[in-house]
């Protein structure tokens, strides 16, 4: 027997239901990220929420990004902060205060962008088509055209910032010469 | 048929509180760290948006997925330099707290 259509009591498509599912991890994926005390398990909530954004990039047909997410973000930077972290994790980092004194203000500030975004959305006509499921793969044809026709200079440009990155990231994670150090410890 | 995975907005009010949520992290955190993983969650959420109009709009159609691509090379340069930067800092100052480096203002 075929699966139906649409799903019975609730009135919503298969693809509504994954798209509510994935968006959600995000989310709380997110605030657990934003909110958490203990700064590993923020670096493994941000995991989980990469992981689920590349869920989301899949439904929006654009499968060659959400591989990219899953090598770049999960693979590469993910691991990146986990090290940075397990690097600089010291008893002066203290559990409690994880917040500035600024809470108040940024959280208002989160909240007014939030309704700002929110408004601007809902009053502008984008003109956009509407699919009666997700909408449909594309392939890489139109994202290689796109990308080696009128953006070939920014990609160029950024396989040379990649470059200058790690230069410069090397430079910076270098160890300070033993002459120097004394001058630098201070 | 679909009511909310075939249209452009559920993904642009997605993108925004995902935004929000990245801004909130990077203004109240006090540790360097967390300071960098919301920026990587609010460019998340422009690589989110950015998808969604190439995906929803036709005349835009390839150029979502390129800039997104961009975002994702541009953003592994920046967490590599700033991870660097928050290791050289605290080989300095031996703490990963931004509300400690204080040094100019005394």
């Amino acid at each position: 027997m075929p699966l139906p259509d649409v799903i019975p009591f609730i009135g919503l498509g298969w693809s509504d239901v994954l798209f509510l599912l994935l968006s959600g991890v995000v989310l709380a994926a997110a605030f657990a990220v934003v909110f958490g005390r203990d700064i590993i398990k923020s670096g493994l909530f941000l995991i989980l929420t990469l992981g689920a954004l590349a869920g989301i990039y899949v439904m929006l047909g654009a499968a060659i990004v959400a591989g990219a997410q899953v090598l770049v973000y999960i693979g590469a930077i993910s691991v990146l902060i986990l090290f940075a972290i397990m690097l600089t994790q010291s008893k002066l980092a203290p559990v409690k205060l994880a917040f500035q004194t600024q809470v108040a203000p940024a959280a208002l500030a989160a909240v007014l962008l939030a309704l700002l975004f929110g408004l601007a959305f809902g009053s502008t006509n984008w003109g956009s088509t509407v699919f009666t499921d997700t909408p449909a793969a594309t392939g890489t044809a139109p994202v290689a055209a796109a990308l080696f026709g009128p953006y070939l200079l920014a990609f160029e440009i950024a396989s040379v910032l990649i470059l200058a990155a790690v230069i410069g990231g090397l430079y910076l994670a270098m160890e300070p010469k033993a002459d120097e150090a004394g001058e630098e410890g201070q | 048929m679909s009511q909310i995975a075939g249209h452009l907005e559920p993904y642009l009010v997605l993108s925004g509180m995902l935004f929000a949520i990245g801004s909130f992290g990077f203004l109240a955190r006090r540790n360097a760290i967390s300071m960098l993983m919301s920026i990587e969650l609010m460019l998340n959420a422009v690589n989110l948006a950015a998808l969604a109009f190439g995906a929803f709009i036709p005349s835009l159609a390839g150029q979502g997925a390129a800039f997104a691509l961009l975002i994702i090379a541009v953003a592994a340069a920046e967490a590599t330099v700033g991870l660097a930067i928050v290791i050289a800092i605290f080989r300095n100052r031996k703490t990963p707290l931004v509300d400690e480096y204080d040094t100019m203002r005394q």
